[in-house]
């Protein structure tokens, strides 16, 4: 570590996309050093290019292409004068070659040393490692190749977790508790794990169904000093992925903080430890055990900043320059209490599946002062190519369960329409007697399985039929060729009142209205009439009375979709045409992708039986697998996946006809 | 430009007895509405759903762009008549993808969208408005032909007297819609139902047809007929159907597979049609009036013998109730000046009084202006006539109403008449009536319409015939004349209602006094599809 440069930073650049890179924009703008960005083909247009004070298009579409290539990346270092790199997460931030090579080229490497990261990267070697420093660890086997795993298994017991060494993110993760399972799981694993990191070393580890996950921010400069910066609870998982956050933890009391961050604190200093990391731990009870080191930022990072009062991008910036922390454990305190929610691209009602497609509508709900950190806007797209991650939104407040309300209602009050997301599943999971008890454990969602989808009630969904009738008359009206300036509707004899259809979680909805001589409306929806009165209808929003109550809602028609935000949170439904075009009926047998992706592996031919339940083909999409499988027993009449094939969502792949 | 100020008060009795008179009369066309709107009854309305056909008013309202605003012409046809109020066809001003047109739709569940007097003359009358506004016509055809009620079902000898028309006049619907074609006017036939003999020629005649499978049906002899004139024993699919005609004979252009999809496609149809209006669009502010519009409600009262200052109704019709008077010193039982209504500019001739010479010659002056710059004129009637008495005619007022109607009659920018209380004699003539190749008439539920008020009509005949007992000497019936010319004073008033007009198609419909500036703005924009051009051509001025 004798020739790591120091001194000032002039010109960082970030190599990482979306929420994080802006997110060290930010900072860094506020300590007055030029930023670069670099991006991707399909983050083009993305905010973070724009906040940078100069951006470098790495010409690819893939990570691989683009933020995983180490070349690419320095010359656009070169190319731009950068003089530091910060890494974000994920990418290179935990790849320590880059690391060195950043420094080999006289830049300032905004992370540990590479020593530290590749003494960490390999979770096998950490845990050895932190069993040296006397950190206690769960029971583990690495998976040579040959080895028999379920002996590998047996010893550790079940159920187990096999993990890929080089993982993180969850990829390559499966939970086995049954030994018939075992071998689908580590194929499954070694994929996905040779896919995302190069490189499909597996070990299997002792899986504790509820424990708690809680982990240490450590901090540490280039002259010695190391403090923790408590700890986070981050127990709400699905799919091995984070999805609620918070510090403190309800579960961790002063004397427990104490252990567990002296135990941090001596992984750290095992290491050398000098920029921001994190000690990953599965508790349980009082008893607590190593899982990983991250030796990078976390997403997660901003609960620990938010009780702190520090900004940790700054700290590692700091840290990069030399500057000692000036601080030690005695200074730090921890004040209130910080909850983040990840809003995702996914749908909690088909297992959390990633759910790429376009943000047409968000608008963070700020009026309480939430912390929202994303890298989106209205009009993003949400590809295939990288992390479904929306926004990360952060409250504070005095205690928990205020933080947990307040969160709850800020999230119900954000737009964000035209994706499928997750925004109502953690409203219900914050609502959950069992968190707000502070009863989280890592199978908490299994155990309490909070609602998925928010019930709308038929009131709010009629209020948000009669915005969109009466946005789309204004907005027909404002457009018209001809005639536009005469009322709405205009008759001067009794004619059929104007209609629209729509559709609404299956059932059609039609919704008829009559302009009234006082620029007001009458309305009905089914068999329930409205008096309406307009008090603004605007761009995307109007204010409306409806029989006697005031109603503001935000709205935008996309295509013939309509997305409708009002006091109930979001509504989607669709407008049918005016006059149907006839089209096909339903493929019925027909399997189709559930989303866009990869055909990775088929298993069965035309013609083929196949069992219920029996796996058809592999689709690879989000850097996740998803096993199409039979839910009839029945013969493939047609098979028109194949390997190597890019679907659509909704792309027919396979043909079952039933058995007589 | 000035803005006008209204004196009208609304705190009045006269106002609130005004306004009742007029709810009271607006409710009683409800009723009237109502009527017309369920067509031939619940039951035939029944019938027709049950047949998966759609009323009329649905097939229109889903042919019409949403939204968009639709004036239907002489909605109360064939009141007090031996037909169905409304006459069985609905005509009207609508918008189809943008483009204004003229759409007539022959309603299944009257008499199966039979021809009667009533609904043939609104018929000639929308080809006319397409005509002269250079509107295209759509045409929702279903017709049984003709209707043979209401002649001589009393007193067949009695209908032989009063019928003053023949079968040889008849037929000018098929010159009239060739003619739009020839004028470039495309014309547009959706056929729902059976269109059998001179009904066939309606789609003969278009320019585009679109047929509903195993819906319409045209034939210019059906099966009775063919069987009779050849005996052959036709099936009603091949001798007419929607599949034969598209695909064997190409009389159709479009085979729909339902009503629904047949309206589609009438849309399609019209918009490609590249319609270009010819006249101007709005040019200036469209700000509403100044004044309420419901306020028309309390202006006119029933006995029109009340006067009131036609620039109230101005103020609450014009583009921020501004208005420029012309000449307004002179002439004073004549209004005249400049305004526009939803942007159009427009001249505005307003009666306060009766016409003397000057007013007269004021009128003509005026016309003339609004040609010289290419100006529509709005004609508000409330005009009981031309002044009469020896001072006058010796001062010419025959010359000087001559000069008006001479304007008036060779004046060729767009006319459009509203008659908000009286029009009576060569008043209506000189304030462009019916006769006057006036492009749109709209009257007040206030409105009366003859050749001289009920009145004056009873104590004119009394007078003269008076006057013809006195010539031969015989002593004059003063009971009998009073129960004549009460009987005739009745007859006269009943002749002379706004209702009674409006239901024999001698206007365009009788409108709410609240929609006065809404109907003015659509007809203008109607009027727009042709060239708006004045003329400097005027018959010799008598001077």
């Amino acid at each position: 570590m004798a020739d790591v440069k120091v001194g000032p930073i002039s010109r960082l650049l970030i190599a990482n996309r979306g929420e994080i890179a802006r997110r060290i924009i930010r900072t860094a703008h506020e300590m007055g050093i030029a930023t670069v960005a670099i991006y991707a083909d399909g983050d083009a247009n993305a905010p973070f290019v724009r906040e940078a004070d100069s951006a470098v298009a790495l010409s690819g579409v893939s990570s691989a292409e683009t933020y995983l290539d180490v070349d690419k990346v320095l010359a656009a270092c070169k190319s731009t004068g950068a003089d530091a790199v910060h890494p974000g997460y994920g990418f290179l931030s935990e790849n320590a070659a880059f690391a060195q090579a950043v420094m080999d080229a006289g830049m300032r490497w905004v992370g540990p040393s590479p020593e530290a990261i590749s003494a960490m990267g390999d979770k096998l070697s950490a845990k050895r490692l932190m069993q040296e420093a006397e950190v206690p660890t769960l029971p583990a086997q690495e998976l040579a190749a040959g080895a028999d795993v379920a002996a590998a298994a047996r010893e550790i017991g079940y159920p187990v977790l096999v993990k890929a060494s080089a993982g993180g993110g969850g990829r390559g993760m499966r939970v086995v508790e049954d030994e018939a399972d075992l071998a689908d799981a580590v194929d499954g694993a070694r994929r996905e794990a040779g896919a995302a990191f190069g490189d499909d070393t597996l070990f299997l580890e002792r899986w504790l169904t509820s424990s708690r996950h809680v982990e240490i921010q450590i901090l540490g400069d280039q002259h010695g000093n190391l403090v923790h910066l408590f700890e986070r609870e981050c127990s709400i998982q699905r799919r091995h992925q984070k999805i609620i956050e918070e510090a403190p933890s309800p579960a961790v009391d002063d004397e427990l903080r104490a252990q567990m961050g002296a135990a941090a604190l001596s992984a750290a200093r095992k290491l050398g430890y000098a920029s921001a990391g994190t000690v990953e731990f599965l508790l349980d009870g009082r008893e607590f055990w190593f899982l990983e080191v991250n030796t990078r930022l976390q997403v997660e990072h901003p609960v620990t900043e938010e009780i702190t009062g520090l900004d940790l991008v700054r700290e590692q910036l700091r840290i990069a320059e030399g500057e000692a922390l000036g601080y030690g454990q005695d200074d730090l305190s921890i004040d209130g209490h910080a909850i983040e929610a990840r809003l995702y691209a996914e749908d909690p009602g088909n297992d959390f599946l990633p759910a790429p497609g376009t943000v047409i509508a968000w608008r963070p709900d700020t009026a309480t002062n939430a912390r929202f950190d994303s890298g989106i806007e209205a009009g993003s797209e949400i590809g295939l190519q990288f992390d479904p991650m929306i926004a990360k939104v952060i409250v504070k407040a005095q205690s928990r369960q205020e933080a947990a309300r307040r969160l709850a209602r800020v999230l119900e009050n954000t737009r964000l329409q035209g994706i499928t997301n997750n925004r109502d599943f953690l409203v219900a999971a914050l609502r959950e007697p069992a968190f707000i008890q502070g009863d989280t454990t890592t199978d908490f969602i299994e155990r309490v399985d909070p609602g998925r989808k928010r019930e709308i009630s038929t009131e709010a969904l009629h209020h948000a039929l009669i915005a969109a009738v009466i946005h789309a008359q204004a907005q027909r009206r404002a457009g018209a060729r001809v005639l536009g300036s005469i009322a709405s509707g205009w008759r001067n004899s009794i004619m059929p009142p104007q209609m629209t259809a729509f559709k609404h979680g299956g059932e059609e909805i039609t919704v008829t209205y009559r302009a009234r001589r006082n620029g007001g409306f009458d309305v009905s929806v089914g068999d329930t009439d409205y008096a309406v009165s307009v008090f603004a209808d605007g761009a995307d929003d109007t204010d409306l009375e409806i029989n006697g109550r005031r109603v503001s809602q935000s709205l935008t028609a996309d295509v013939d979709r309509w997305l409708v935000h009002g006091a109930g949170g979001d509504i989607e439904f669709e407008e049918l045409p005016r006059f149907p075009v006839a089209g096909g009926a339903e493929f019925a047998g027909g399997l189709v992708a559930p989303m866009p992706g990869n055909v990775t592996a088929t298993h069965v031919a035309e013609g083929d039986r196949v069992e219920e339940g029996q796996l058809l083909l592999i689709l690879e999409a989000m850097k996740m697998e998803h096993r199409i499988t039979a839910p009839i027993a029945g013969t493939v009449s047609q098979m028109r996946a194949a390997v190597g094939d890019q679907v659509d969502n909704g792309e027919l792949l396979v043909v079952l006809e039933e058995e007589a | 430009m000035p803005v006008l100020d209204s004196t009208l008060d609304t705190r009045s009795e006269a106002y609130k007895e005004n306004r009742d008179g007029m709810l009271k009369m607006l409710a009683a066309l409800d009723e009237l509405h109502e009527e017309v709107a369920m067509g031939g009854g619940e039951e035939a309305m029944a019938r027709l759903r049950s047949r998966d056909k759609m009323p009329i008013r649905e097939r229109i309202a889903l042919v019409l762009d949403q939204d968009s605003p639709f004036l239907e012409i002489s909605p109360l046809a064939a009141w007090r008549s031996n037909f169905n109020v409304g006459s069985g066809f609905v005509v009207g001003l609508g918008v189809i993808e943008g483009t204004e047109c003229l759409i007539l739709g022959h309603d299944p569940s009257v008499r199966a969208g039979a021809f009667n007097q009533f609904n043939a003359k609104k018929l000639m009358r929308g080809l006319e408005i397409a005509r002269v506004n250079r509107l295209p016509y759509v045409q929702f055809v279903e017709s049984a032909g003709a209707d043979l009620r209401g002649q001589g079902n009393d007193d067949p000898e009695a209908a032989i007297r009063r019928e003053g028309g023949h079968f040889a006049e008849s037929g000018r619907l098929f010159y009239e819609i060739t003619e739009l074609s020839k004028m470039r006017i495309p014309t547009i036939s959706v056929v729902f139902g059976a269109s059998t003999a001179g009904g066939a020629y309606q789609p003969g005649m278009s320019d585009y047809n679109i047929f509903i499978k195993n819906q319409s049906k045209v034939f210019l002899g059906g099966v009775a007929l063919t069987k009779m004139a050849t005996g052959e024993d036709a099936d009603e699919e091949s001798l007419g159907g929607a599949d034969m005609h598209t695909r064997t004979s190409g009389l159709g252009d479009y085979l729909a597979e339902d009503e629904l999809d047949g309206i589609r496609i009438c849309r399609e149809v019209v918009s490609h049609l590249n319609w270009r209006k010819q006249g101007p669009g709005p040019s200036l502010p469209i700000d509403e009036p100044l004044y309420d519009q419901e306020e028309l409600l309390g202006l006119v009262n029933e006995d029109l013998r009340v006067p009131f200052d036609i620039r109230d109704v101005i103020a609450r019709t014009v583009d921020g109730s501004r208005f420029e008077e012309f000449k307004p010193l002179y002439g004073l039982t004549l209004v005249t000046g400049w305004a526009s209504i939803h942007g159009y500019p427009i001249g505005i001739i307003g009666n306060n009084g009766p016409l003397m010479s000057e007013s007269s010659e004021k009128a003509a002056q005026f016309i003339q202006l609004c040609n010289q710059i290419d100006v529509p004129i709005l004609f508000l009637h409330n005009i009981t006539g031309y002044i009469v008495g020896t001072d006058f005619e010796q001062g010419g007022i025959t010359k000087n109403g001559s000069k008006m109607i001479n304007a008036v009659a060779n004046s060729t920018v767009p006319h459009i008449s509203i008659i908000v209380g009286a029009s009576y004699g060569a008043g209506n003539y000189g304030m462009s009536g019916r006769a006057y190749g006036t492009r749109f008439t709209y009257i007040w539920p206030t409105a009366k319409i003859a050749v001289m008020g009920p009145k004056q009509m009873a104590g004119v005949m009394s007078i003269v015939q008076r006057a013809a007992a006195e010539r031969r000497g015989i002593e004059f019936d003063e009971e009998a004349d009073a129960k004549r010319a009460g009987i005739a004073e009745h007859w006269a008033e009943e002749r002379s209602k706004g209702l009674f007009a409006t239901s024999r198609v001698s206007d365009d419909g009788m409108i709410d006094p609240r929609d006065t500036r809404t109907v003015i703005a659509i007809s203008l924009s109607i009027c727009h599809n042709q060239d708006v051009a004045g003329t400097k051509e005027f018959g010799t001025w008598r001077m």
